[in-house]
């Protein structure tokens, strides 16, 4: 993976609490069209990443770039314009917006703001497109935790990001929604999004990665192809005693 | 005819019934029917754009007085050496300008602190020109000797009213006011969708704050004798607070519902009860929080959800014919 042709490219990025360095001089590259897996034990950094990526985190060190453009430290709302949408580990919905609307929300102001009637239709695509046709009117807050999550990959699909960023979507999912949400993904993955997701699921780790990158303590302790990576003596020490996976 | 355009047509013809109805008053009552027009017709002012920008964006302001009193200030220092016109447009323009400064440094602030920030910061402005008129101006109080009647006053509030619906209505269904909604429900999600949050608050916050200047300042003639106890009296953010929290924020007609009712009560108390008004008042904010939390116009929107989503087939909308089609 050379530099040239990464559509993200982070480097050297280092993030502190405090003393503690939750992301510690981290560095990968994501190509364009590339399902990449960050993996690593809980508290390992993986969430501060996607934090810093995009813009709820500024990094103390370090440079993030998206297609050549510097966007570490840009507000959020910036970064988002410039093609990065997110969801959130503990999912995040407008509780007082119908579902039509909280997918508006993501149409109204990206790159390509869409408003109106153009907007209305786009919006039920979307939702039709997740399974969420018949809830269009039901508020955020009414909606059962899969339903919400579903409604957020909406939002953030809504964007029509050129990197997106999901934050152990699939996490409490049970095992018939789970296949579904993978073949969801797969096809979000052929409409030439890029993914960037933590993940714990390793089901949907070996299916849908290309590559894997894995934290512990902040710090890059194994790329590569999932398979592989996951085997490596240095990621079997971090999870040992983690129930992530056998 | 879709539903909206139905509503927007109902809301027209209310409207100009209303500045109609208004503007004809002034024929059919008297002095004390003036006085309370002008009372119905300030907090009606007040309290709709205080909910244009605290409804949505759920930053409870207690600074409306502030902005009144600018208003109001405005008059009593340039009244007789501009134009008309031109002390409103520079009543408006000082407020907007004082609004923009305050909300850049205090939209950061959530929740409680930007409640007590905004009453702090009303007070602030009020012993400063308590401070500044007692000693460079010479003395606390000034005369307003302006050659305006009641019934202008009551025109004047009543064009300024119609101009606030129709802002209002233009705000809510444009970007700004969805993205204003948004930040009430969820400011990082807002962030994340791309929304200049920074930018909505204060443009929406110095805009609600130039209408509550208007008001203060086409008020103040009535007064004749003005001092800084009186065009920045806390009450009158309480009271507006407690309107169109009474009637339901997050409508624009919401605050009127409120309005009504408690212009009454509170005229009622004030004169029966002088020395328990604030007592009173925050008697009334409490009952008022306790039981109806999102206010008349919540109730009825929560009525219309549950309608809504119990006889899904019977929408009327914009997607009616799709519908019907599929
Ligand atoms: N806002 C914060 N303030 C202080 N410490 C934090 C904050 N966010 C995360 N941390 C700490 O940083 C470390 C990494 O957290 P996180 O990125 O959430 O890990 P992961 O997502 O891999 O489970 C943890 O030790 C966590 O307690
Ligand atoms: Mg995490």
């Amino acid at each position: 993976m050379t530099t040239s042709t990464a559509l993200l490219s982070v480097c050297d990025v280092t993030r502190r609490f405090g003393s503690l360095r939750a992301v510690d001089g981290l560095s990968f590259d994501i190509a364009e069209g590339e399902i990449v897996g960050l993996l690593g034990p809980n508290g390992s950094g993986k969430t501060t990443m996607m934090n810093l990526v995009s813009g709820a985190l500024k990094p103390d060190a370090g440079t993030i770039r998206l297609a050549g453009s510097d966007i570490a430290g840009l507000p959020p709302n910036r970064i988002a314009r410039q093609g990065i949408a997110r969801t959130f580990q503990l999912v995040r919905v407008l509780p007082s917006m119908n579902c039509l609307d909280n997918v508006k929300a993501g149409l109204g102001f990206g790159a390509q703001p869409t408003w109106g009637a153009t907007a209305d239709s786009k919006a039920e695509g979307l939702l039709e497109r997740v399974g969420m046709a018949h809830r269009r009117l039901t508020l955020g807050k009414d909606l059962t935790y899969m339903d919400q999550k579903r409604l957020e990959l909406a939002r953030a699909l809504a964007l029509q990001p050129r990197l997106l960023l999901l934050d152990e979507w699939l996490a409490g999912l049970n095992p018939s929604e789970l296949v579904e949400a993978i073949e969801l993904l797969r096809k979000v993955r052929g409409e030439g999004v890029t993914m960037v997701m933590v993940e714990h699921v390793m089901d949907a780790i070996r299916s849908l990665c290309d590559r894997c990158v894995i934290m512990n303590a902040g710090a890059k302790i194994a790329e590569g192809m999932p398979a592989e990576a996951l085997a490596e003596p240095e990621v079997v020490r971090a999870y040992l005693g983690d129930d992530a996976d056998a | 005819m879709t539903m909206n355009s139905r509503s927007t047509l109902l809301g027209a013809v209310l409207l100009l019934a209303g500045v109609v109805g208004l503007a004809l008053l002034p024929g059919f009552v008297g002095g004390y029917g003036l006085s309370m027009a002008i009372n119905f017709l300030m907090f009606a002012i007040l309290a709709t754009s205080w909910a244009m920008f605290s409804g949505p964006s759920g930053y409870v302001s207690l600074a409306t007085v502030a902005f009144f009193g600018i208003g109001a200030y405005t008059v009593a220092v340039l009244g007789e050496q501009l134009p008309w016109g031109a002390v409103l447009l520079l009543a408006a323009g000082i407020a907007f300008v004082v609004a923009l400064l305050v909300g850049l440094s205090t939209l950061r602030l959530r929740g409680v602190y930007f409640v007590i920030f905004s009453f702090g910061l009303a007070e602030l402005i009020r012993q400063v020109v308590n401070w500044y008129e007692s000693t460079q101006a010479g003395s606390v109080g000034r005369y307003v000797f302006l050659d305006i009647t009641q019934e202008q006053i009551v025109w004047q509030l009543t064009a300024v009213l119609a101009l606030l619906f129709i802002v209002g209505w233009l705000i809510e269904r444009s970007r700004v006011g969805f993205a204003l909604r948004m930040i009430g429900d969820d400011e990082t999600v807002a962030l994340h969708c791309g929304v200049n949050i920074t930018l909505i608050k204060v443009l929406v916050f110095s805009l609600s704050a130039a209408f509550m200047a208007l008001v203060g300042a086409i008020v103040a003639p009535r007064w004749t004798y003005l001092d800084p106890s009186i065009a920045f009296n806390p009450n009158i953010s309480f009271q507006v607070l407690i309107m169109a929290l009474l009637g339901g924020a997050r409508r624009l007609y919401g605050p009127l519902l409120g309005v009504i009712p408690m212009v009454l009560l509170f005229e009622y108390l004030s004169s029966n009860f002088p020395h328990l008004f604030s007592i009173l008042l925050g008697i009334t904010f409490l009952a008022i929080v306790y039981m109806v939390p999102h206010g008349v116009a919540g109730l009825i929107d929560s009525y219309v959800q549950r309608y809504r989503e119990r006889f899904p087939g019977r929408r009327v909308g914009k997607n009616q014919q799709k519908e019907s089609a599929l």
